[in-house]
């Protein structure tokens, strides 16, 4: 053995003692299982490319964003905003960043589908298609053999732009006048401009912000996706640092209340009262713009005797002082003011009485076709053929199934709300055969139960989905389209715009599935059709249409991705204004006072998407734990309202209204009045894509319609609701 | 080429967050996390693990309504710098295996996934809780791996992620002012993916020791402040607010301490 002594003993661990602390060793081994443990084939190397850049257009909400779309080879890695495009000039929201996993994700449609199981039950067998367009023509020709026409009816999300007009003059030559469109503030916007202004046709409501002095906001989510939602966040945001005054009116501290710093809090519903309350401040002091004539004087006459200071104080809570102060700020005509309506996002139609008292309460300080106020803006006319005798001959007098455009509904264009009624009354279905297109009715609607009912109750459902989403679950035959990355269509904006815009959805991505351009689709039933339904469709194909509709606007567009007239300066207004001698009611909270005494108001974010798209997973990721915890949506109430309920923060309650309950959990914000309760919308979205599917409730589930009695449209703003200890 | 004779200062890539333009709308967190390859999961609403390199925080001064504010707050990571810009952040002065590390050239604190051994003791260091772990691997269900930039890896599971400042784009940048034969770089030519995606141009990104920055001017605004800049972490993200009470929340103020008051305790040094 050897023999170590006490000196070179004490040296040798001394020496192993620096070695030690001088080697590498342990920090290579370090790095050694670090990169031995990440070698796994499974993790995805992303393949390199040529990167380019591609002008394009989102779809995915009304507002008319252009996008900048990154590739990397072929495939798509990024969306942005398209720097200079009038809407959003390189700004872009969350939604539209995430249409990749719209295009590459697991909600697509692959192929032509046929049901192959009950309606309902989400099975599906593929077919080619040939076979498809030839059984939609199939069943169109039984409608014809049997002479109902008129049962042929179409679900569109707007009726602006060749696709939809291309669906409508199908219907038109076939002989049914049964076109709908999903209804928003769009809609009712146009209904008051023509009602108030006796104009007819495709004429929407511009606002001019960017000239505006003053914002009266009547619960519009001026930076929550009101109108444009990135032309208003731009705009609202240029108004702050012009210290432009933006006064909020609402029962919440809703983001764009707390953007504007000045809520003006008044009980649920109660709005048109401020308006109309505001209004006869103005008459009174004689500050209204004196060349306002048509009606004034019953109008005035109506305000002396049903808003006098304090019957609007007790209806909307406020002190008569307070409205009496808005009203004069609103009046001076140094603060160029406008008013504006249209709750959130303006998803939801609204009531005839609120869009009649905010567009009165405008003209009557001289708010209306000027400078910084809402102009009457006639769409751009620029498709012909949509003009012709093919889109009237055989429908001129055929009553719509929704009694659209006639006697009491006369200024609204559609009313699909109405539609579920008629289905489900006694007999057959007057829908034999529905085409649905860019739109989700069946998880839009209000009064969901209803509307499930109606459309299982239809015979044959066709679909052009993009996505397997809540209406397309109940079709029998789905022609899937291209989504919006992968094809071209005009897409005029509606979304409150002043100058005239067409943005150019163009294929910035090819193909991924067996997919086709819906507007393809419609030519090719027609042209199966025959004479004469097939002469009506003189295209070779949708491209084709698209180019000659356009004319010389398509090779400006295709590269620059939209069209807009700098010069345009709005004329449509100029016919006289008149005044309402009295204003339709409210519209009625369904449920007993007495034993639901909270009312449940829905609420619209930028994070959370309530229309025909649902969220995609980067923005249901930006979804905080205040409005969905797991799979549980999150209702927002005043903490002395819960005391008083003896709810507990976090943690689950009963919710119920008149249309049904749901188990939800409770948070406390500070922010919101007592006696209310905010519920986002968004949620309860049903399918297979588990990121989204079963988590919270759709709020149609939980709020019923109200017909409007001057535009017929859902004007349903929120429902009386109990909140029990679950 | 050129011998250079002088040391120029490293450049300092910063932010600047105007909080009374922040509308509180996401597009930051969603052009982040589309820029980045960052996972989605089923279940997100579990904030702990949910993997948001910049994040939205929602303030509030807790007052009863009508006079309740709240205030939304971007939160990338912050980059620290620690005393004196010496690289002695609180992430980088604890790693084990250099995964993290201080770039005195750009100010940017990195992150190497490949070294990482998903100890976590950067997330326990970090106090803005800018670090995110995989605790699982990332599915890319469908043909969502389509949309993976190969500008930037993706993670497996047991690796620690954080906001890079889209570095990629400064190498990008960088190769593409290299090869037009110059060395610096514009303002606009190095933009991180949540600045471009603002819509309220709320975010402003660029090199705090550039005066021709806008950056450098805007941090010496009076209502500018950094969040929790006592702790002498020396943040790289500066925050405007006009709202006193959104400026003490960036911190832990006593009651009666006055706003951006200096650290009470020197460390050793100095």
């Amino acid at each position: 053995m050897m023999k170590i002594d006490r000196r070179s003993f004490l040296a040798l661990g001394l020496g192993v003692a620096a070695g030690t602390a001088l080697t590498p060793l342990p920090w290579k081994l370090t790095d050694d299982v670090s990169i031995w443990t990440q070698n796994w084939r499974w993790l995805p190397v992303p393949g390199d490319g040529d990167v380019t850049m591609e002008i394009g257009s989102c779809t995915l909400c009304p507002g008319g964003c252009g996008i900048s779309v990154r590739k990397v080879g072929d495939r798509i890695v990024k969306i942005e905003g398209l720097p200079g495009h009038p809407v959003n000039d390189g700004g872009i929201c969350a939604l539209g960043i995430s249409g990749t996993q719209l295009l590459y994700g697991g909600g697509r449609i692959k192929s032509p589908m046929k049901r192959s199981g009950e309606r309902g039950q989400n099975k599906w067998s593929p077919i080619s298609w040939d076979d498809a367009i030839a059984e939609v023509t199939t069943e169109i020709k039984k409608l014809v053999e049997a002479g109902k026409l008129e049962s042929l009816a179409c679900i569109t999300g707007s009726d602006r732009g060749t696709t939809p007009l291309l669906f409508k003059r199908l219907l038109a030559v076939l002989g049914s006048p049964n076109f709908m469109t999903t209804s928003s503030m769009a809609d009712s916007y146009s209904t008051v401009i023509r009602k108030m202004h006796g104009l007819s046709g495709a004429v929407d409501a511009g606002f001019d912000f960017e000239n505006t002095g003053f914002v009266l906001s009547f619960g519009s989510g001026i930076v929550e996706g009101w109108g444009s939602p990135l032309r208003m966040i731009r705009t609202a945001n240029d108004l702050k640092t012009k210290k432009v005054a933006m006064v909020q009116v609402e029962q919440r501290l809703s983001n764009t209340a707390a953007f504007t710093q000045a809520l003006v809090a008044v009980k649920p519903g109660t709005e048109a009262d401020l308006a109309l309350g505001m209004a006869a401040v103005i008459v009174a002091e004689n500050l209204h713009n004196a060349s306002a004539v048509s009606g004034f004087a019953e109008f005035a006459a109506m305000l002396k005797q049903q808003f006098s200071p304090d019957a609007v104080s007790a209806k909307t809570g406020l002190k008569s002082t307070a409205i009496a102060e808005l009203a004069r700020k609103f009046a001076d005509p140094a603060n160029r003011s406008l008013a504006i309506c249209g709750r959130g996002q303006g998803s939801a139609p609204g009531s005839m009485r609120e869009f009649m008292a905010v567009h009165t309460l405008n003209a009557l300080v001289g708010r209306v076709n000027t400078q910084g106020g809402v102009y009457a803006v006639q769409a751009p006319d620029y498709i012909d053929w949509a003009k012709d005798a093919s889109m009237t001959a055989a429908i001129t007098g055929k009553t719509r199934i929704d009694e659209a455009g006639v006697g009491a509904f006369a200024h609204t264009d559609s009313l699909l709300n109405r539609l579920p009624a008629k289905i489900l009354a006694k007999g057959d279905s007057p829908v034999g055969l529905l085409l649905v297109s860019e739109a989700n009715p069946v998880y839009t609607l209000a009064g969901t139960k209803q509307v499930m009912e109606a459309f299982k109750k239809i015979p044959y459902i066709v679909s052009f989905s993009t996505t397997m989403d809540e209406t397309t679950a109940l079709a029998d035959i789905i022609l899937p389209n291209h989504s919006y990355l992968e094809r071209y269509q005009d897409i005029p904006v509606r979304a409150g715009l002043v100058k005239p815009l067409i943005n150019l959805v163009k294929p910035v991505a090819a193909p991924q599935y067996d997919t086709q351009n819906a507007g393809d689709v419609v030519i090719k039933i027609a042209k199966a059709l025959e004479a004469p339904v097939a002469d009506a469709f003189p295209w070779e194909n949708y491209e084709d249409c698209l180019a000659k509709t356009l004319g010389d606007k398509w090779e400006p567009m295709k590269e620059k991705g939209f069209w807009t007239d700098e010069a345009f300066v709005p004329s449509a207004g100029s016919s006289a204004f008149a005044f309402p001698a009295q204003l339709p009611d409210a519209p009625v909270l369904a449920g007993d006072e007495k034993a639901m005494a909270l009312v449940l108001l829905p609420k619209e974010s930028m994070r959370l998407w309530g229309g025909a798209v649902a969220d995609l997973p980067f923005v249901l990721k930006t979804v905080p734990n205040t409005d969905l915890k797991g799979n549980q949506v999150v209702v927002e109430i005043n903490p002395k309202t819960a005391a008083s309920l003896g709810l507990a923060d976090g943690k689950e309650a009963l919710l119920t209204t008149a249309s049904g309950s749901a188990t939800v959990t409770v948070t406390f914000f500070e922010g919101i009045m007592e006696g209310v309760v905010a519920i986002p919308k968004g949620l309860g979205h049903t399918g297979s894509e588990k990121y989204i599917a079963d988590k919270g409730v759709n709020t149609g589930d939980l709020i019923a319609p109200f017909e409007d009695p001057v535009s017929g449209m859902d004007a349903a703003f929120g429902t009386r609701a109990s909140l029990k200890r679950a | 080429m050129e011998k250079e004779t002088e040391h120029k200062p490293g450049k300092k890539y910063g932010m600047v967050i105007d909080l009374d333009k922040c509308t509180g709308c996401g597009s930051c967190m969603a052009a982040c996390m589309a820029e980045n390859n960052v996972p989605c999961k089923d279940d997100e609403s579990n904030k702990l693990t949910s993997i948001t390199w910049m994040r939205v925080y929602k303030l509030t001064n807790r007052k009863p309504f009508p006079e309740t504010e709240i205030c939304y707050i971007p939160r990338p990571c912050m980059h620290c710098g620690g005393k004196g810009d010496l690289g002695h952040s609180p992430c980088v002065s604890v790693c084990p295996a250099t995964a993290t590390d201080y770039d005195h050239g750009t100010g940017i604190v990195s992150q190497i996934y490949t070294r990482c051994f998903g100890c976590r003791y950067c997330m326990a260091a970090c106090p803005y809780h800018a670090r995110y772990f995989n605790w699982w691997d990332p599915i890319w269900p469908a043909d969502l791996k389509k949309s993976l930039s190969p500008n930037v890896s993706p993670r497996m599971r047991g690796v620690v992620e954080k906001c890079s400042f889209c570095f990629h784009r400064y190498q990008l940048a960088m190769e593409k002012a290299y090869v037009e034969g110059r060395r610096d770089l514009e303002e606009g030519e190095y933009q991180t993916a949540c600045t471009q995606a603002c819509p309220s141009g709320a975010i402003t990104f660029g090199d705090l020791n550039n005066p021709d920055h806008a950056v450098s001017t805007m941090k010496d605004d009076p209502n500018a402040f950094r969040l929790l800049e006592r702790l002498q972490t020396n943040p790289k993200v500066y925050y405007i607010s006009t709202r006193d009470w959104v400026r003490r929340a960036g911190d832990n103020y006593l009651k009666n301490e006055p706003t951006n008051s200096k650290p009470r305790v020197m460390g050793h040094h100095g």
